[in-house]
């Protein structure tokens, strides 16, 4: 089987595994309650009892409304996905290249003579198409909750502009993409899900933002920082819904590098996850 | 079994080391073209580290290892399949990864006898239907080869007499079949050639019939001395040994009338003469020295 065909029968077997892993559908669900809870939930709440939470600090009642409004969708459909997204679709992709290892199935599908390269690209392959549908659901998501809070406040509805959301989807994909595969390649390597997960959660929620703390202090370290995926990834996001000042926006939402080049330091990463799985899982030893 | 001369499986000087430990050392074996060839040795002796390395899961650290098949069906160390998809929905997931069609799954259910529980989650399954599940996935496609490593495990004694049958019955289909068991009656009864592997090496690679030697005749009569002469003239000066309790003849089962005869018309008393044959386990046993540390033999149906 060459690599081209082997990739499409892998997508198609993945895709079928895939959506019937309650798993898969506990992330996405997990990413609709985050969505919900701090997009619009707290604002809501916020909003309509006047008082300033920890989501709301220093924010008008009107521009409480305004941020909730369909018009801002493409902004606060991407304010989660450099950290929580991220963290989520990380997880996932640790799951889908890890439990393969532990269940013994990436064996069986090599041992009845399943072509490596092939099986990876296209496992690969079908974690992207849960990612793409993971951001068309939320979209739809945020659309429908901003319409529900428009029409229940009486306010004009004006759909954010075809630009701005194809702008959105886009970074949030390079965001979500760039952590389900950083996901796959901890999975892989570490053949299982657990140690995966574990690592790249603390490094994720944890030791980046630690380093940007030490950054402050050592020019080598803030130097480093400036290539790291959250930083990169936050930095994007950063560049199209802006930073507020002070640093009390959303966590993970950076304006440490300038857009382009956190674009260039996502893609990098992409293409670097894809490149050393494969390599990976071709050299190793499948017991 | 049709077996013709041409090798389906062969290994040369096939190695694998673990840093200083040699897992398999330069086993050269052949399978040939439509035979049910019976892979034997203690546990950790190499048989699964071989077949791994056959099937490309390891790299051999010297030596080359080729199969001469298009496809290729294999169970190895025991099935692995996701939990919460069903029976069904697994073959379903193997089909796709090699390509072949839905109908596909329907047929090696029905072959391992799961047709009525393909809807079932694998997490549920007993470790015997787990085991079927693994050789359903094996047969899919009609492979030329198939490699099974312990098919048996788990099995109840009338699952494991569906599996020696299934096997019986791929072979007489001409598919080439490669046996790793430890249960030694189950190869001798189904297998056409056995290899015998230890601490890595291969100690022998003939037929059934070769391994276990010719059958034998057991004589107590007496007096021995003319017993002794007797025999040397019907089985020959090399056809006789002395055992502890009389003397035992190289010669077949139907001999013993002939013998009898031959023994009680020179004036000997005929105590007894039994027919021995050696069986595979005992041959294995001498081989692997007391080395071996085999399970307790399962019943067999």
């Amino acid at each position: 089987m060459s690599t081209p065909t082997a990739t499409i029968a892998t997508t198609r077997a993945e895709l079928l595994r895939l959506r019937k892993w309650p798993a898969v559908w506990i992330t996405l669900g997990s990413w609709l309650a985050l969505s919900l809870m701090f997009g619009y939930l707290f604002t809501y709440l916020s909003y309509a009892s006047g008082d300033n939470t920890f989501a709301s600090e220093g924010a008008t009642k009107e521009s409480l409304l305004a941020e909730m409004m369909p018009v801002n969708v493409p902004d606060v459909f991407l304010q989660g996905m450099p950290m929580f997204g991220g963290a989520l679709m990380m997880v996932l992709g640790a799951i889908v290249a890890g439990n393969g290892y532990g269940w013994g199935t990436w064996k069986t599908i090599f041992s009845l003579g399943a072509q490596r390269t092939g099986a990876v690209l296209g496992s690969i392959a079908a974690l992207t198409c849960f990612v793409v549908a993971t951001l068309a659901v939320s979209l739809g998501f945020d659309l429908g909750l901003s319409l529900l809070v428009a029409t229940t406040e009486s306010q004009d509805v004006v759909l954010p502009a075809l630009g701005s959301t194809l702008e959105s989807l886009g970074v949030g994909f390079l965001v979500l993409e760039m952590w389900a595969l950083v996901g796959y390649l901890l999975g892989t390597v570490a053949r299982g899900p657990a140690l995966s997960v574990g690592l790249g959660l603390v490094w994720s929620l944890v030791v980046e933002n630690l380093l940007r703390g030490v950054g402050q202090l050592l020019d080598w370290v803030d130097a480093l920082t400036m290539v790291l995926p959250g930083t990169a990834a936050g930095s994007l996001v950063g560049s199209l819904v802006g930073v507020q000042e002070g640093g009390d926006g959303t966590p993970g939402v950076l304006d440490t590098v300038d857009g382009p080049q956190a674009a260039i330091t996502v893609a990098c990463y992409i293409v670097l996850a894809i490149v050393v799985s494969v390599v990976v899982v071709r050299r190793r030893d499948v017991a | 079994m049709n077996t013709t001369h041409s090798p389906v499986v062969a290994t040369e000087a096939l190695t694998k080391t673990y840093g200083d430990r040699v897992a398999v050392d330069r086993v050269s074996m052949t399978v040939q073209r439509g035979e049910v060839y019976g892979f034997l040795g203690p546990n950790g002796a190499g048989k699964t580290t071989t077949l791994r390395m056959l099937l490309g899961l390891v790299r051999p650290t010297a030596g080359t290892a080729s199969i001469d098949v298009d496809r290729v069906g294999a169970l190895i160390e025991g099935p692995g399949f996701h939990p919460y998809l069903s029976g069904r929905d697994n073959l379903r997931t193997m089909a796709r990864y090699r390509g072949f069609p839905d109908s596909e799954v329907d047929r090696v259910l029905e072959r391992v006898d799961l047709a009525g529980r393909g809807a079932d989650k694998y997490k549920g399954y007993s470790l015997g239907m787990k085991q079927r599940l693994g050789v359903g996935a094996a047969l899919m496609g009609d492979p030329a080869l198939i490699v099974l490593d312990e098919p048996t495990n788990g099995l109840d004694p009338a699952g494991m007499a569906d599996m020696r049958a299934l096997v019986v019955d791929l072979a007489r289909g001409g598919q080439t079949v490669l046996l790793s068991s430890h249960l030694l009656a189950e190869v001798q009864e189904i297998c056409d050639r056995v290899g015998v592997i230890d601490h890595g090496t291969l100690l022998l690679e003939s037929t059934v019939a070769e391994m276990r030697g010719g059958s034998s005749l057991h004589v107590r009569a007496t007096p021995e001395p003319a017993a002794l002469t007797v025999a040397m003239r019907l089985a020959g000066d090399d056809g006789v040994r002395r055992t502890h309790d009389g003397l035992s003849l190289d010669l077949p089962a139907d001999a013993a009338p002939h013998v009898t005869r031959e023994l009680v018309a020179a004036g000997i008393d005929v105590h007894e003469i039994t027919h021995t044959e050696r069986s595979l386990e005992e041959v294995f046993f001498e081989m692997t020295a007391g080395a071996a540390t085999l399970p307790e033999k399962e019943p067999l149906s």
